[in-house]
């Protein structure tokens, strides 16, 4: 990141037309990004947004980045690509519940546990929205929609408990209706070395209007939500007045007082798959923030790394030399 | 080792102008290695060769079965060749499966150098012979030689510390050295090798070079042979250096220098896959030459990686078989679409499906040119042999970058593992191809064009140049646009951009008269078959010429032209007519006569040679 602390949020938008549906969750991320990178002083010719397909992977086409907006599914790939071939840019990654969790399931995961330095962020509406309105591998169990007209029969994945089964070294939530939220979650991600996985929680206002509104919605979602903040006692309730600690293999609801201090860094993940699973747990709060940061050799350098080594090792390759390696022979 | 006198030096020495010998065993007897050595030593001897390994898929199927059985044949010679010969001069057969799967192929009153300690009522019967062929007659065309070269190897390894099994394990040596007898040839180079191959494990060095040299030394044995041969040098190869070179390692070569040519980093992404694993493994040896490469999830993620990589400003590469064509057909549309540079190889393997891994095929011609949804164009060129690979990687480089476009050179599984004297070009002959990335913003769009109908290359990094493109269908500024006229105008810009490709090839190469009344158009790995036949032809008094095609797609301008000189075009593919049927549509008013094999081995050249003149004839 360069010190051109003087661009604004202006200068990471493009002059092209954003084509989402009005009320879409997708404005207010593409704002937060937006505002985040003019924060951070980022140099707009050194990013590089890489994208599938999906709504969300419009996102690179309204940055005023270097943008690739690709296949279904295989962004993790080109990302990887990308980040090998120049490790310095810095490279984010667009893309959306059916996108990483479905088609690119198996990208998504290898580019998790190789743990290319770059940030991933997954737009979670739990619906295939640009394809009009079908079940998506993170839609609930029983989820009405045009292709499970009984209901979705499929268990649905877990994000961030996939992420997590993938060696993640980066696992957190954020919320679209949140931009503060949003934002710190960003900030976090981005100064991560190694693949930042946030989960978005993002709305869908045609195909799967306020499907979070039970648990993230104003009113409750004090009760219904608890954000892990690293290194600080993990409370939530209207009156901050509750707590979670872990008890055996067991998160339970205690006083505010009697709660855990979280710590996303442990050696194991098992803390913050314990985390994750809350979920599906109607008694606990659903987690949005940081399950998990740790350190770990980022792929894209170690490739490099390696390349560098045999180069300090053997020298320069001399081609000549290569092909006249082995056993020549002479003709006269 | 001191050997004062050669063994048998008295026995008759014979001038052969050529030998064809097939090395026949199981999976795990070392017929590959065995066969590659004897390569090597005949190289160095001075004679022209040519190389068909034949194993199969599995590692090591069930020992002594027929679907385990490995083969290595090798023609090498005092004249020009151009093939590893149709027919087998000389069978050496390990076991009774070896034997009975390779019988059918040796010459009338060949020579079958026989194991017989692997005769035994269990070895028939796993190579479900029900009699014993060295009794029951079925030999009686040939010459054998009975060795039971399994006692053999223990006797002469009777001091070694090793074990009986890995004792056992020496007997390709012996073999080896028993051949190396029969054909005058020195030691030095296997003996050599060995002490390099086992350089940690001392007892094992030893305990093959005693093999290799109690092979040779077998006097007993050698009485059998009444004499042996001698193979003179060839006087038909240019002067020059040369060295031994398989079709996947000039590739891996090829990937290199074109690189080099054009000033870019090259960025392999690839996924193991038989025959095209080793340009992977290649490659991952040379990182001094600033090579990068991944072994991705999927054969998905290794085109995807290589493209992201071309992106980047390298030159992204990906290395696959025809299962792997199939699975990156997406993402090649996308190098398309979004025109950036990309070098597919593909090493055809016999399909459909998996098909037979390691048996040749030239069956992915259509989906090379055709192959993906939308109209997607993209040059595909063949290389024709395995030295050839090396200048078809170079020239599929420099298309690339020159155009801005993914290219797909194809290879096969006889190319791959083949192996041929290579003389080894003067490098300041090649023509670089320096890229120019774009860092201008004054004027510049992201799908100008240039007079060849190329696009600017921006590497991301580049200051003011920021882009974004993608697989959505774009205006000359890279922004989507469904415009009708603006889809038209792009679709045909890059359908001209690929067919200005074949204004840079040389002029097509006619082998022989211009005119008459039968060409032979091949492509691909069969050209040093469709040469000797062609030269047998003419030799037998039958006129024909013979083209071979370098660039399948874009076909070259002038060989509509040279084509209309001749009364019939014969098409010699090992496949179902891919090639023909392209060339029909392109030029309807041709005659072409598809020739179409497909049994996973090669044309013969006698195949070649009858249906030319079945063809002239009528």
């Amino acid at each position: 990141m360069s010190n051109q602390a003087t661009l604004t949020k202006k200068d990471f938008q493009s002059d092209q037309e954003v084509r989402w549906c009005p009320g879409c969750g997708d404005y207010v991320i593409l704002s937060a990004i937006q505002k985040h990178m003019a924060e951070v002083g980022a140099d707009p010719s050194n990013v590089v947004f890489v994208s599938g397909i999906g709504c969300s992977s419009r996102f690179p086409y309204y940055m005023n980045t270097y943008g690739f907006h690709t296949i279904h599914g295989r962004a993790p790939a080109f990302a990887t690509g990308i980040k090998v071939a120049n490790p310095e840019l810095d490279v984010w990654l667009i893309t959306g519940d059916g996108d990483a969790m479905s088609i690119g399931g198996n990208h998504f995961i290898h580019a998790l546990r190789r743990n290319i330095n770059m940030n991933v962020l997954m737009f979670n509406n739990q619906i295939y929205g640009l394809t009009k309105g079908q079940y998506s591998p993170t839609s609930p169990e029983g989820k009405r929609t045009k292709t499970s007209p009984m209901g979705a029969i499929d268990r649905p994945f877990n994000p961030i408990s996939l992420a997590l089964g993938a060696n993640s070294t980066f696992a957190a939530r954020t919320l679209d209706t949140d931009s503060k939220h949003m934002a710190a979650i960003f900030s976090a991600a981005h100064k991560h070395q190694g693949t930042a996985f946030v989960e978005i929680l993002q709305n869908c206002v045609i195909f799967n209007k306020d499907f979070y509104n039970d648990t993230v919605a104003k009113d409750v979602r004090a009760e219904k939500t608890i954000d892990l903040i690293p290194g600080e006692k993990m409370i939530f309730g209207s009156e901050r007045e509750k707590g979670l600690r872990v008890n055996g293999w067991n998160v339970e609801v205690c006083s505010a007082e009697e709660s855990d201090v979280w710590d996303a860094g442990t050696e194991s993940s098992a803390p913050a798959f314990l985390m994750s699973q809350m979920d599906d747990d109607p008694n606990l709060p659903m987690p949005l923030g940081i399950f998990r940061s740790v350190d770990a050799t980022c792929y894209d350098k170690a490739v490099n790394g390696q390349v560098e080594e045999a180069l300090a090792k053997e020298g320069p390759g001399d081609l000549k030399e290569l092909i006249w390696s082995g056993n020549c022979w002479e003709i006269d | 080792m001191t050997t004062i006198q050669q063994p048998g030096s008295e026995l008759p020495l014979q001038q052969l102008e050529n030998v064809v010998i097939r090395f026949a065993g199981d999976s795990g007897d070392g017929m590959q290695i065995t066969g590659n050595q004897f390569t090597m030593t005949s190289a160095l001897a001075g004679n022209d060769l040519a190389t068909l390994p034949d194993f199969p898929a599995e590692i090591r199927a069930p020992v002594g079965t027929r679907p385990g059985v490995s083969g290595f044949q090798l023609q090498f010679s005092a004249n020009d060749i151009h093939t590893p010969g149709d027919a087998p001069d000389v069978l050496v057969a390990m076991n009774p499966a070896a034997l009975a799967v390779n019988l059918s192929t040796l010459k009338p009153g060949g020579l079958i150098v026989v194991n017989t300690g692997s005769f035994k009522a269990t070895d028939l019967r796993k190579a479900k012979l029900e009699t014993n062929p060295l009794e029951d007659g079925s030999l009686d065309a040939f010459r054998v030689i009975p060795v039971d070269i399994n006692q053999r190897v223990l006797d002469a390894l009777s001091d070694s510390e090793l074990s009986k099994k890995d004792k056992a394990r020496c007997k390709n040596f012996y073999t080896l050295g028993l051949m190396y007898w029969v054909y005058s040839r020195p030691l030095e180079t296997t003996m050599d090798w060995l002490a390099t191959k086992f350089a940690k494990k001392p007892d094992l060095v030893s305990a093959n070079q005693t093999a290799l040299q109690a092979g040779y030394n077998a006097g007993d044995i050698h009485e059998l042979f009444q004499g042996r041969y001698e193979v003179p040098k060839t006087d038909a190869l240019p002067a020059g250096t040369y060295r031994n070179i398989n079709g996947n390692q000039a590739v891996a070569l090829g990937v290199v220098a074109g690189a080099q040519l054009a000033g870019l980093r090259p960025v392999l992404g690839s996924y193991p896959i038989t025959p095209a694993s080793t340009i992977l493994e290649e490659l991952a040896g040379l990182k001094r030459f600033g090579v990068i490469t991944m072994q991705l999830e999927d054969e998905i993620a290794a085109v995807c990686a290589a493209i992201g990589a071309s992106f980047t400003g390298c030159l992204g590469v990906t290395s696959t078989s025809g299962p792997g064509m199939a699975l990156k057909g997406e993402a090649m549309g996308l190098a398309v679409s979004a025109e950036l540079p990309l070098l597919i190889l593909d090493i055809q393997r016999a399909g459909p499906s998996t098909g037979m891994p390691t048996k040749v095929e030239q069956s992915d011609l259509l989906q090379a040119v055709f192959g993906r949804n939308g109209d997607t164009p993209m040059p595909v060129l063949a290389a024709s042999s395995p030295a050839d690979a090396l200048e078809v990687t170079i020239d599929a480089c420099r298309i690339a970058v020159e155009f801005m476009t993914p290219v797909i050179f194809l290879s096969d599984n006889f190319i791959a593992n083949g192996s041929e004297p290579w003389l080894l070009p003067d490098l300041d002959t090649l023509k670089e191809f320096p890229v120019e990335f774009a860092t201008n913003p004054e004027g510049h769009r992201t799908y100008m064009r240039d007079e060849k109908g190329s696009r600017p290359w921006v590497k991301p990094g580049t200051p003011d140049m920021a882009f974004r493109i993608g697989g959505l269908e774009k205006d000359t500024d890279g922004n989507i646009s469904y415009d009708p006229d603006n889809h038209q105008s792009m679709t045909d810009q890059r359908h001209q951009k690929v067919q200005n490709v074949a204004n840079t090839y040389p002029p097509t190469e006619v082998v022989g008269e211009t005119k008459g009344d039968l060409v032979v158009l091949g492509w691909g790995s069969s050209k040093g078959i469709i040469t000797q036949s062609v030269i047998d032809s003419l030799q037998a008094g039958r006129k024909v010429s013979r083209i071979h095609l370098r660039n399948i797609w874009p076909l070259p301008n002038d060989l509509d032209e040279i084509l209309t000189g001749f009364k019939a075009i014969l098409v010699p593919e090992m496949n179902v007519g891919q090639l023909a049927r392209v060339l029909r549509s392109e030029m309807p008013h041709q005659n072409f006569i598809s020739y179409s094999k497909v049994t996973g081995q090669p044309f013969l050249v006698s195949e070649i040679t009858e249906k030319i003149a079945t063809i002239l004839e009528n």
